[in-house]
């Protein structure tokens, strides 16, 4: 039987096909260098407006008259060439396509690696870069090599503080961060019905980190769900028993909170051999761990205390604010002593809002911890939303449900 | 299609950020890039790039989809990469833009000729010969027009 990645590109694994794209978006970062190639490639057009998307969220709002220009030029070609167009605080542009736009079964490019997060709604959805970008303009289809598939096994639930973003770093670990390098990560069984959408989203989100090309949950009565919320329908896709090239299986009640120490994703430790790590910042948000089921975690710990070191808070689009407004919990946020920055990437690529100094150490909530990421000597660790809160609060890397 | 080049030795698991700080993308000035190559690895490695072929380890180019990354190695003056393996964005954005990488685990001694026949598939390193996997044939006719830009242009 075929793989979600075969059955959506219509070819077996080690094929090369060429096909059209039902969706494909670059941001403010990306989007610059792909109208560059576009217009080398002097095609004269745009062959399917309506299925391009350009979403500001890396540099926003922009933080240079350099920036500032760029900007300008790419939003104005994108109204001009009849693109749908997110202007800045829209939010990530991953988390606006998860907001009702990506669909199971389509195919998906984005200039960013992340992009393999819409695999979570059964999509093929997989990163570019900007010339493959430019010629996806142009004639609105790329080429690929159908991957061969990892099956990801998972049972149980998770329980306590344990969070997907725990079984995500324990599965790059299991993996490494080349383990998976041109193949598609399927993530199947009983384990995967009980999480929820913005779960599944953190576990493809990571897939990359393996040097996958995506990573694919079968859309479900849960995506179903999610999907008509935002006013899309969709059907479910039945799973069929396929044999997978190499197969990992978790059981979800032995997953345990985990953090990936500098400079590696795949290089991870149980919170308790590092507690007492002392802190300069928390961050909590990104394309992995900014949606409303991550705030609200947040929120829960932190209500009625003080953090204890400067926190920030990076909402994943305006619609997880604008809910985190309307049930209280942004308050609780406020109220705790964090920063709350508008919907996008914020500090996560050391760009602007909350870069780190020399010799400073972030806990954060995002997917990469390469050396000088979130600025120049500065460390990362990355953790699960819980751990970040528990250990904001004591300034210090702490277990999340450690004072319970 | 061949290349020739000094070697230039560098470990595992380069990544994107690493080639190319995040610091650095916000311009369309490539000189930029090329300046700042690596500059957080080791500061003195752009200087020493033009007309060398890079032999580094397993999963060079991971992490973003910058193709800035490509860019930077380019327009520094690289001529090919060898690696063991790659990153699969930053493999589709080095062909893309012509510049030719293959796949092989050399070990590597600084400064040694380096010539990568991408047709015939060997790369020489010394004394020393080897086969190479051959590139996908649209690879190596987007590698011969010189970058996929071009090769569009042609067909059209
Ligand atoms: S949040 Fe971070 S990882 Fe996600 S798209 Fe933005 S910069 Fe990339």
């Amino acid at each position: 039987m075929t793989t979600l990645s075969e059955r959506i590109l219509g070819a077996p694994a080690g094929e090369y096909v060429d096909r059209p794209v039902d969706r494909a978006y670059v941001h403010d970062g990306t989007g610059v260098l792909t109208l560059e190639a576009w217009r080398a490639l002097e095609s004269g057009g745009i062959a399917c407006p309506d299925r391009n998307y350009v979403l500001f969220d890396h540099i926003i709002p922009a933080n240079t008259s350099t920036t500032a220009d760029l900007q300008n030029e790419l939003r104005k070609f994108a109204r001009g060439a009849g693109m749908h167009f997110s202007d800045i605080g829209d939010g990530i542009c991953h988390q606006l396509m998860g907001e009702g736009t990506a669909l199971p079964g389509e195919i998906i490019v984005g200039a960013d690696s992340h992009t393999c997060t819409l695999g979570a709604f059964g999509a093929f959805a997989t990163g570019v870069g900007a010339t493959d970008m430019a010629v996806v303009w142009a004639s609105g289809s790329t080429w690929f090599r159908v991957p061969e598939t990892i099956g990801i096994f998972l049972s149980g639930r998770l329980s306590g503080h344990t969070e997907a973003k725990d079984l995500a770093l324990t599965y790059v670990s299991r993996l490494g961060m080349d383990g998976a390098t041109y193949r598609a990560l399927e993530f199947i069984g009983d384990g995967t019905a009980h999480l929820s959408m913005d779960s599944r989203m953190t576990l493809c989100n990571l897939a990359v980190e393996t040097g996958a090309k995506t990573g694919l949950c079968y859309a479900d009565e849960v995506t179903v769900g999610h999907l008509e919320a935002f006013g899309s329908t969709a059907s479910p896709q039945t799973p069929p028993a396929c044999t997978y090239e190499q197969e990992l299986h978790f059981d979800l009640g032995d997953i345990v909170p985990v953090i990936a120490v500098p400079p590696r994703v795949d290089a991870i430790l149980p919170v308790p051999d590092l507690c007492g790590l002392p802190l300069d910042q928390v961050f909590v948000g990104t394309c992995t761990n900014g949606r409303y089921e991550d705030l609200s975690r947040f929120a829960s710990i932190v209500r009625g205390k003080k953090v204890s070191v400067r926190t920030i808070v990076a909402p994943a689009s305006r619609s997880v604010l604008g809910e985190a407004a309307r049930t209280g919990i942004l308050s609780d946020i406020l109220a705790a002593g964090c920063t709350v920055i508008p919907p996008g990437c914020g500090p996560c690529l050391g760009a602007h809002m909350g870069v780190i100094g020399e010799g400073e150490v972030c806990l954060s909530t995002a997917n990469r911890n390469f050396r000088n990421r979130m600025g120049v000597g500065g460390e990362i660790y990355l953790s699960s939303v819980s751990t970040a809160a528990a250990s904001a609060l004591a300034g210090e890397i702490a277990i999340p449900g450690g004072d319970e | 299609m061949k290349v020739e080049g000094r070697a230039v030795c560098l470990g595992p698991d380069i990544d994107t950020d690493l080639i190319i700080a995040g610091r650095y993308l916000r311009t369309k000035d490539r000189k930029i890039w090329a300046t700042h190559v690596f500059e957080d690895l080791d500061p003195s490695l752009a200087g020493r790039l033009g007309g060398s072929v890079i032999i580094a380890g397993k999963n060079f180019g991971c992490g973003s989809s910058r193709e800035q990354a490509a860019v930077a190695l380019k327009e520094a003056g690289v001529v090919c990469i060898i690696a063991p393996s790659f990153a699969r964005i930053f493999f589709r954005n080095a062909i893309n833009l012509g510049l030719p990488l293959a796949q092989a685990d050399l070990s590597c001694r600084e400064g040694e000729l380096v010539v990568v026949d991408l047709s015939a598939g060997i790369v020489t390193a010394g004394e020393f010969s080897r086969e190479i996997p051959s590139l996908s044939p649209r690879m190596l006719e987007i590698l011969a027009a010189g970058g996929l830009v071009q090769h569009w242009r042609k067909r059209e």
